[in-house]
């Protein structure tokens, strides 16, 4: 009765199915080589941690997670399929979460395919391996932050550029309002509490923690409830354009 | 069995679906007819709890598609109107799928998967791509994906929309097999799918029902029901037409044209739509004609489909 396990492996296989993925993962790795090595200056640091590794992860994500969020649901929508996967005895709930997860499960293989990374560093030194592992972690976690906010852009149009943007203008946001130059301008006008709770919001400041090293359970649960009520979101929206 | 009771549906200004109520019992097949945008498909996804109603509801053996959508789609098969399937998959990797979500695993799900393919006639593209299929052959697919859990209630949106002849009459065939234990619900623009395998028929204009009946009550309302066409060797037209607007049985003539010139054709239409054929038999007879043809009409299904629905 519960349709998640099958729902999830379709999707995931669809990604597998797709040139997009594949295209998709060798940017990721490419594109995390080169923030590092070249943005970085990873050898220069002379560091044998993965902190500037993820220090980027953010700015990557903010346009790679949407790319693969962006076909959960406008497809299904586009090509009608929306109206089986719909129609079958499966919870709104259920369907959402698996296909969500499967997107998941597809970014999580891409980030372990960075695996390379883990090597430099011990031939560079004896890294610390609790902030790397924690890295991992946290920027696992983030992606799926980005995730469900791409999976309910989508949901919202039948077209996957839209849905593209719209996601990448809400990531956006959430990057910005916890960089350290937008805080200092707002500090300017408004007293420094304000500055503190817009930067609550941001991912940067609950990724930053992690990518140290520091785990608090705070910046953890931060990242599930955004995921959590973003696609609960998501579920409203599905559930609202069939009233329409 | 499907009850439908005052069902709406608007979309912003329009009126897609207007109260329309309907009952199909076990054992019967359903003929859904009406022009483009009447609102066939909009009732359709209504009963599956794809779109919820405006106003009004159903029951779907017993379940009402507001309170127990869940238990609703546990009892339908239900083939929509694009016939959607996943494009990257192969046929029996999507009915495997399919399978999955509706519950089933191992030998069972291999039975059943097995059982449809059989049905529909798609083992000789069970391991092709969804995405390469021909239309006929996807629409196949879909309604092979209907089948699976074995529901008692079918709802199928032109479920011969696309396919060949010899899979039209394959098709038909199939849903009549199953129509005995099962309730099912079809659309179609095709009138004489109709009269092959419905029970009974709706034909509905605007969202509105403007017509119900078993195929023969629909015909009845024909204006050429019970006409016969005779056609009488080496006769003068004239002559004839002036004879037969003698008969009291007889409403009106009309001289048909024939390819054939030896050949006088006319068709007579009966009083009130009676049967008049024995009538007619009897005083060609006494008239002592070189009869050559003689068909009796049960009247024209695409006749009354235009007046019902073109009439305001
Ligand atoms: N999502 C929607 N938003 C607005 N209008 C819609 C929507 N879906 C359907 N309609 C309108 O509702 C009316 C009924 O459409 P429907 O698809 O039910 O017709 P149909 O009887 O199935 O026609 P066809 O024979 O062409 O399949 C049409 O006028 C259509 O434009
Ligand atoms: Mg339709």
């Amino acid at each position: 009765m519960n349709g998640f396990f099958p729902i999830l492996k379709r999707e995931l296989l669809a990604y597998f199915r797709s040139p997009v993925a594949y295209v998709f993962i060798i940017i990721f790795l490419v594109a995390n080589a080169g923030c590092t090595f070249l943005l970085g200056n990873f050898y220069d640091s002379q560091q044998a941690s993965l902190e500037i590794f993820f220090l980027f992860h953010p700015w990557l994500y903010l346009f790679l997670v949407p790319a693969v969020g962006m076909r959960l649901w406008a497809e299904e929508r586009r090509s009608g399929t929306a109206e089986l996967l719909l129609t079958f005895p499966v919870r709104l709930t259920s369907t959402v979460f698996a296909k969500f997860f499967a997107g998941w499960l597809f970014i999580g293989i891409s980030l372990l395919l960075t695996f390379p990374m883990i090597w430099t560093v011990h031939f560079l030194g004896s890294p610390d391996s609790g902030p790397i592992i924690t890295g991992y972690l946290g920027s696992f976690l983030m992606a799926g932050s980005y995730l469900a906010i791409a999976s309910l852009t989508s949901s919202m149009t039948k077209n996957q550029v839209i849905s593209f943007i719209l996601s990448v203008v809400i990531c956006l946001v959430l990057v910005l309002s916890g960089w350290g130059v937008l805080s200092e301008t707002l500090n300017t006008v408004f007293p420094v509490w304000f500055s503190d709770l817009v930067g609550q919001f941001s991912f940067t400041t609950h990724f930053d923690a992690i990518r140290r090293g520091v785990v608090d359970i705070r910046d953890l649960i931060y990242f599930i409830s955004i995921i959590v009520i973003v696609l609960m979101l998501n579920v409203v929206v599905l559930e609202s354009h069939k009233a329409s | 069995m499907i009850r439908v009771n005052s069902l709406s549906k608007k979309f912003n200004n329009l009126l897609a679906v207007d109260q329309v109520s309907f009952e199909v019992k076990q054992g019967e097949i359903l003929g859904f007819l009406g022009p483009n945008g009447a609102g066939k498909t909009t009732t359709m996804k209504m009963l599956t709890c794809f779109i919820p109603p405006s106003s009004g509801t159903a029951e779907i053996c017993g379940y009402s598609i507001l309170d127990d959508p869940l238990q609703v789609r546990n009892q339908i098969g239900y083939l929509p109107e694009s016939a959607p399937s996943y494009d990257e998959m192969l046929v029996g990797e999507f009915l495997k799928f399919i399978a999955e979500i509706r519950g089933y695993s191992g030998m069972e799900l291999k039975r059943r998967v097995g059982i449809v393919i059989e049905k529909t006639s798609l083992s000789e593209v069970e391991n092709q791509m969804i995405d390469t299929l021909s239309k006929g052959f996807r629409q196949r697919t879909c309604l092979a994906q209907a089948l699976l859990h074995d529901p008692p209630v079918l709802i199928l949106d032109e479920p011969t929309d696309g396919l060949d002849p010899n899979q039209k009459h394959e098709v038909r065939s199939l849903i009549k097999d199953m129509s005995e234990e099962r309730t099912i619900l079809i659309s179609t623009h095709i009138l004489e799918e109709v009269d092959a395998v419905c029970t009974s028929a709706m034909i509905i204009a605007n969202g509105r029902v403007v017509g119900y009946g078993t195929p023969d009550e629909l015909l009845s309302q024909s204006l050429y029901r019970n006409s016969v066409t005779v056609s009488l060797k080496n006769e003068n037209p004239r002559k004839l037409l002036d004879d037969f607007n003698q008969l009291d049985f007889v409403y009106s003539v009309e001289h048909v044209q024939d390819d054939r010139e030896d050949l006088v054709t006319m068709r007579l239409y009966p009083k009130n739509k009676e049967s008049i054929s024995r009538k007619l038999e009897e005083y060609l007879y006494k008239k002592n004609v070189q009869l050559e043809q003689f068909t009796v009409e049960r009247g024209r299904l695409d006749e009354v489909f235009r007046q019902l629905t073109t009439e305001d």
